[in-house]
């Protein structure tokens, strides 16, 4: 099982959940966070400009079985790409274990439903 | 030590600056008396003729609406343009202080304020006091009846409400001066002296028979008593209140916190701006008529110069941008409403957007003192330049044949007779404001402290929040 963190751009978070869908990921929490890199963002104050590099992101997190990891990947590098300075990153982490609250599954079988799934 | 010697030395400058043409004013006071005295002998045998007066319905109708037009610049026009440029943390403040002021100064004003702006008593028995204030005759508006009528025929008393509108509404302007780092209960008492000392005065002169109206200043809508006297003070409390915390380190303006309030605020400002300019003539007339074009037209043609302004230098045309160029036009068209026509509008929405932009994009930074939402920039700057364009653009086409006119039309006097009342202003606020700053801040003391302006006013003062975030 690996986790999967990515911070993109606000204006890209439908498609890559979009993407995601595609690749058969609909499970995933987002945040709205605030970042700071390279990038920087113009902004005006009667008659005075300045530019500021704290910027608005969505943080995205959801953990996949190893099988999954590859096109999950794939679908947010194609999703969220523009070419800019401040496309993002994505992360992945190993998880130890995943237990399902409501049937009480543990590891893999927690991240997938048995019935509808492969 | 740096810091204090360098406001000592601004406000000397200041002083220097402008004490000229005070003195200037005493000469030019001597000489216009003659040519005075004259219309008021005629203004005198003008009423005596016209008696007995009948109240005029359609004037009273058109005043009651004016009245509520201009308390809604206050609240909430005032309060949603301010509270929306501040920080989330400090909207509540902002909100606060513009209900405080219309709550408090209008006791005032009804109690003894009105009396010592209009009443009679001091001038007529030759009190050296009436040089200053009215009188003591209209404390409480107790020699008011119901038939008591004033210019226009419409009764005495809506004239001592819409009056009181104005009271309120100066005070509010200076918040913008000091937003985000004022102590409540020192606001409080600087606001209440600074009214009765400062605003109460500068009416009586521009308004209640004093010296500025006799000399000949043109101020239709309060450009002198309103906008210069709030926006001068603005700078003084600015500039001797310190900047806020972290105005300079950031790197960057501190941003608005809701554009949309700050449209709302506009479009209220705006709107009640007319029964502010049009309502002035106290009635439902030409004048009026005319008063409420210019204003519309000097507003559109600022923001429309602002906006482009920002655009052509920045890319991008900006909202918060078109509504402070809307409010530089609204102040600087106010003293020229009762005078000027479409052209006179043109140019001075035109210049005073230009002026305002200058001072609020490149003289602020450059001088670094903190007006937080512009109080000077706009209000005292505008007010400046609509008060002495007056003098420029006044037109007999609008005074009547009779009437004054400005420079553009071949009489450079009144340019001058403004310039005199604009400085005398200026000099009467800055220094009285300076005094009060002064009092205030040695017994109860005007700023919070550095944590609970860290953590803001909206909790320090008030204990509320704004945006709670609980379920």
């Amino acid at each position: 099982m690996k986790k999967i963190e990515a911070i993109i751009r606000k204006s890209k978070f439908n498609e890559v959940r979009a993407a995601l869908h595609e690749a058969d990921i609909d499970f995933l929490s987002w945040w709205d966070v605030k970042g700071q890199g390279s990038a920087r963002q113009g902004l005006i104050f009667r008659g005075i400009a300045y530019d500021v590099n704290a910027i608005d992101r969505i943080y995205i997190s959801f953990v996949v079985r190893n099988i999954n990891v590859e096109k999950s990947i794939d679908a947010i590098l194609k999703a969220a790409y523009t070419g800019e300075s401040g496309d993002g990153r994505i992360f992945v982490s190993s998880i130890e274990q995943s237990i399902r609250i409501r049937t009480g599954d543990h590891g893999d079988e927690s991240l997938y439903d048995k019935d509808e799934d492969k | 030590m740096k810091r204090r010697l360098f406001k000592y030395i601004t406000i000397l400058l200041f002083a220097s600056l402008t004490l000229p043409t005070a003195v200037i004013a005493q000469d030019s006071l001597a000489a216009s008396t003659d040519s005075l005295q004259v219309a008021a002998t005629t203004i005198v045998e003008k009423v005596t003729e016209e008696a007995p007066a009948t109240l005029d319905s359609g004037n009273t109708a058109w005043m009651i609406v004016a009245t509520v037009l201009v308390l809604m610049m206050t609240v909430p026009g005032l309060a949603l343009f301010y509270g929306g440029l501040v920080r989330q943390k400090n909207v509540l403040s902002v909100i606060m202080q513009c209900l405080f002021i219309t709550g408090v100064i209008s006791i005032l004003w009804i109690a003894f304020g009105y009396s010592w702006v209009f009443g009679t008593s001091f001038m007529e028995s030759d009190n050296a006091l009436g040089a200053i204030i009215g009188g003591w005759d209209k404390v409480f508006l107790c020699s008011l009846t119901l038939d008591t009528l004033t210019a226009g025929n419409i009764p005495e008393i809506l004239f001592a409400l819409f009056q009181c509108m104005f009271a309120v509404i100066t005070p509010a302007l200076i918040i913008g001066a000091f937003a985000e780092r004022i102590k409540f209960s020192g606001y409080v008492v600087f606001i209440i002296l600074w009214s009765i000392i400062v605003y109460n005065p500068m009416a009586h002169w521009v308004w209640g028979g004093g010296w500025l109206q006799e000399m000949g200043a043109i101020d239709f809508a309060g450009g002198t008593v309103v906008h210069i006297n709030a926006g001068i003070s603005a700078l003084v409390m600015a500039v001797m209140l310190g900047r806020r915390k972290g105005y300079r380190t950031i790197g960057h303006p501190f941003t608005p916190h809701n554009i949309p309030f700050v449209f709302i605020g506009t479009a209220l400002l705006w709107l009640g701006w007319f029964g502010f300019n049009a309502g002035s003539g106290l009635a439902a007339d030409g004048l009026a008529a005319n008063a409420f074009l210019v204003t519309h037209l000097a507003t559109c043609v600022a923001a429309v110069v602002w906006m482009s302004l920002e655009w052509f230098l920045y890319k991008k045309p900006t909202i918060v941008g078109f509504c402070t160029g809307a409010v530089a036009g609204l102040v600087a068209i106010t003293p020229a409403a009762g005078t000027v026509d479409v052209l006179g509008a043109f140019a001075i929405g035109g210049i005073s957007a230009l002026v305002c932009f200058f001072m609020v994009a490149y003289m602020k930074p450059k001088l670094k003192y903190d007006d937080s939402l512009d109080a000077f920039g706009v209000h005292g700057v505008g007010g400046i330049v609509g008060s002495i364009l007056t003098g420029v653009f006044a037109t007999q086409a609008i005074t009547g044949t009779e009437g004054v006119q400005g420079a553009l039309y071949g009489d450079w006097n009144q340019l001058w007779i403004q310039v005199v009342a604009t400085g005398a202003s200026v000099v009467y606020s800055a220094v009285l404001t300076f005094i009060l700053f002064f009092i205030v801040n040695k017994t109860i003391g005007l700023r919070v402290s550095k944590e609970e302006e860290a953590v803001g006013l909206d909790i320090s003062q008030h204990g509320e929040f704004a945006y709670s975030e609980d379920e």
